[in-house]
């Protein structure tokens, strides 16, 4: 065909080539696409806003002299011992089961090694991850798989795991192929075939009934434990605020670009609301109810940079999760990987079959061969380098705006690139002083 | 079990339940205390004798709220009235005996031990059960035996609707009769080795006066263990 014929082929918008292959993949299978990852599409995030530097109004800090503290206390509400983290970056809730054991073991090596916590997932504690994690997040998930007051009480803090960002309102399948004797017998199930996770709990409904779990969960761990309520973002701000009202000392809201081990696509794409008009709602939530800073706000969904870090905590969080760019950072969709990947029908930069247990990297799966090439202590030692650039990136830019604590940082620092980021986020869109949606006279808007 | 004279009293209608939750918690701590407690006006507080971890008998003098015995270790709870939702939920071992009705979720996730209900129990008895044995001297409500893994649940009363949806390798065991069975639950042959287990439990539980013979049994088919796209009707 020739240049001038090939110009003149015009693809439809509607229904594209990778939308064509659906179709035609899902009439071969007739079985809807599982996947991990996050959402692909493009969405409103961190990327449309901006800081606004110091000049003759404001006046930053120097950069490496003057002190940009990062430290967050999470859990002050009511817990005996709230947690110290020395930066607001966690890792996020990920499985055993869904990752590796040496992969578990990195990321909890890595967060210890910059004085942050980590965070175990559906299917229970591992020994490896309590003894390499300094601080330990234990999740209370509707499947219950592996729970017990053993671990509650070996844990650091407690999060009861209501929906996350992929799936809010989903529960969760790790297919069978993943499931090796050490994973079933954590989860009292045999081997071999696939294990649902509700996606309600088994013994609470609502928020009155929450409070009361919430309460029984403070007194088997003598009120010493901060407890984490985790919703996926939805309806942020009824959800927070209802969290508050049930007692929660540190709420983590997880946007629909957090990441997943094996969720249906049209799921990831399709349900929630992005991460930035939700550290907003979520923000609106607590101001409202006099909590803000009181009870705590961690932030997940796509952080990638010391960027998307700054711009969260002037937002008005404490502290921003991280899950699919730690996995990034310990190897996951490496080009060094390629030819494998392809060999498995994807590749380097497109990964995103968590769900198979294939992995080539040795991370998302359970494959004692695959997983023996992963080295935890390689890979925590990359987690932890990923951390403190990201902690650097967001002093850098905290001093820039004249903050000598990253906290600091206020949405009075942002501008955005676009209406929607502008409506969403809450702040003028940059060379205006428009906020759109905001009627000062009869409040916000939301 | 009949608590003595000799037991331990804490009146929660002067107590805090604090108070009485770390004095228990305690005990798995190495500090030496009674063995026998008596909790008299419970009033449906929730979380009573939450948590515990020691071989003591902790005797409750009314009714409950929530969780009570939640997450339950070695110890023998017996409450001498009604439970609210979620009795012994997550247990893990040791023993929970409700002399009344028990609310719905009774015996949640649990792993292991024993938990009695002499009356009835409400919906999702035995819901995500993990290892532990339910045993109801009445009727269960509906759902009952959802999402359970592995353990036994035995009815001598009648079942609610969707009994065992989504069942694993649980088994149940039904006196009465199940108004309807759940995804993937169906009945089974009631063979030897289940009435010997049948009249272990029963015997265990303290109930007699039933033949472990006119019970049946159902437990998974085991076609939903692995997806698959021509049963996309049961999901």
């Amino acid at each position: 065909m020739s240049a001038l014929a090939d110009w003149s082929l015009r693809e439809s918008y509607l229904f594209d080539r990778k939308v064509i292959a659906e179709i035609q993949r899902a009439a071969r299978e007739g079985l809807y696409d599982i996947r991990g990852f996050g959402a692909k599409r493009r969405l409103p995030h961190f990327d449309d806003l901006l800081l606004l530097g110091a000049s003759i109004s404001r006046y930053p800090l120097e950069g490496y002299r003057e002190r940009c503290n990062t430290d967050v206390v999470l859990g002050t509400r009511f817990a005996k011992r709230p947690i110290e983290l020395k930066i607001p970056i966690t890792i996020a809730g990920m499985s055993f089961g869904a990752l590796s054991a040496p992969a578990k073991e990195a990321l909890g090596r890595g967060a210890s090694e910059v004085g942050t916590s980590t965070t175990t997932g559906d299917g229970g504690m591992t020994p490896e991850e309590r003894e390499h994690s300094q601080i330990l997040v234990y999740q209370v998930l509707p499947s219950r798989y592996g729970l017990n007051p053993d671990d509650l009480r070996r844990a650091d803090a407690i999060e009861v795991v209501v929906g996350q960002g992929a799936k809010p309102g989903g529960g969760g399948m790790l297919l069978g192929h993943k499931i090796s004797d050490r994973v079933a017998a954590m989860r009292d199930l045999p081997a071999g075939i696939d294990q649902r996770s509700a996606s309600r709990h088994p013994d609470w409904t609502g928020p009155d009934d929450l409070e009361i779990k919430i309460g029984e969960l403070r007194e088997i761990t003598d009120w010493e434990k901060p407890v984490y309520v985790k919703v996926g973002a939805t309806r942020t701000y009824y959800d927070v605020q209802l969290a508050v009202k049930a007692g929660a000392d540190v709420i983590v809201v997880d946007g629909m670009q957090g990441g997943t081990a094996a969720t249906q696509d049209v799921f990831i794409e399709h349900v929630g609301i992005p991460t930035l008009p939700a550290v907003r709602l979520a923000v609106d939530a607590l101001q409202e109810l006099g909590m803000h800073r009181q009870v705590q706000l961690i932030i997940s969904g796509g952080i990638r940079t010391g960027g998307d870090v700054a711009k969260a905590l002037a937002l008005g969080a404490d502290a921003v999760s991280i899950g699919t760019a730690a996995l990034i950072a310990m190897g996951d969709n490496s080009p060094e990987y390629d030819r494998e990947y392809r060999e498995i029908g994807s590749a380097a930069g497109f990964y995103d079959d968590y769900q198979a247990g294939r992995d080539p990297v040795g991370i998302s799966t359970q494959d004692p061969e695959l997983a023996a090439r992963f080295d935890p202590v390689i890979g925590g030692r990359k987690v932890a380098n990923y951390l403190r650039v990201l902690t650097l990136e967001t002093q850098t830019l905290a001093r820039a705006c004249g903050k000598s604590h990253v906290h600091n940082l206020e949405p009075e620092d942002l501008v955005a690139l676009t209406v929607e980021a502008a409506a969403m986020a809450r702040v003028p869109l940059a060379g205006t002083d428009w906020i759109p949606g905001l009627d000062a006279s009869a409040g916000n808007p939301r | 079990m009949a608590i003595t004279s000799s037991a331990e009293i804490v009146d929660l209608g002067s107590v805090p339940l604090r108070e009485l939750n770390q004095r228990l918690h305690d005990l798995a701590n190495g500090t030496s205390g009674p063995t026998r407690w008596r909790v008299q006006n419970p009033s449906g507080t929730h979380a009573v004798a939450a948590g515990v971890d020691a071989e003591v008998e902790i005797e409750i003098e009314g009714h409950v709220g929530y969780y009570c015995a939640g997450m339950n270790k070695r110890a023998t709870v017996r409450v001498r009235g009604n439970a609210g939702p979620g009795v012994a939920e997550n247990m893990m071992s040791g023993v929970v005996i409700v002399d009344g009705n028990a609310s719905q979720s009774a015996g949640a996730s649990a792993h292991g031990g024993l938990l009695v209900v002499h009356g009835d129990a409400s919906a999702r008895c035995g819901i995500s059960l993990k290892g532990a044995d339910i045993v109801v001297r009445g009727s269960v409500g509906h759902l009952s035996g959802f999402m359970a893994q592995t353990g036994r649940l035995v009815v001598c009363g009648d079942a609610g609707e969707a009994l065992g949806d989504s069942i694993y390798e649980a088994r149940i065991y039904v006196l009465g009769r199940p108004a309807g069975l759940g995804a993937d639950c169906v009945e089974k042959e009631l063979r030897d080795e289940h009435r010997a287990e049948l009249r272990t439990l029963l015997d265990r539980a303290g109930i007699d006066g039933v033949d472990p013979a006119d019970f049946r049994r159902f437990g998974s088919a085991r076609q939903l263990y692995n997806f698959k796209i021509d049963n996309v009707g049961e999901y």
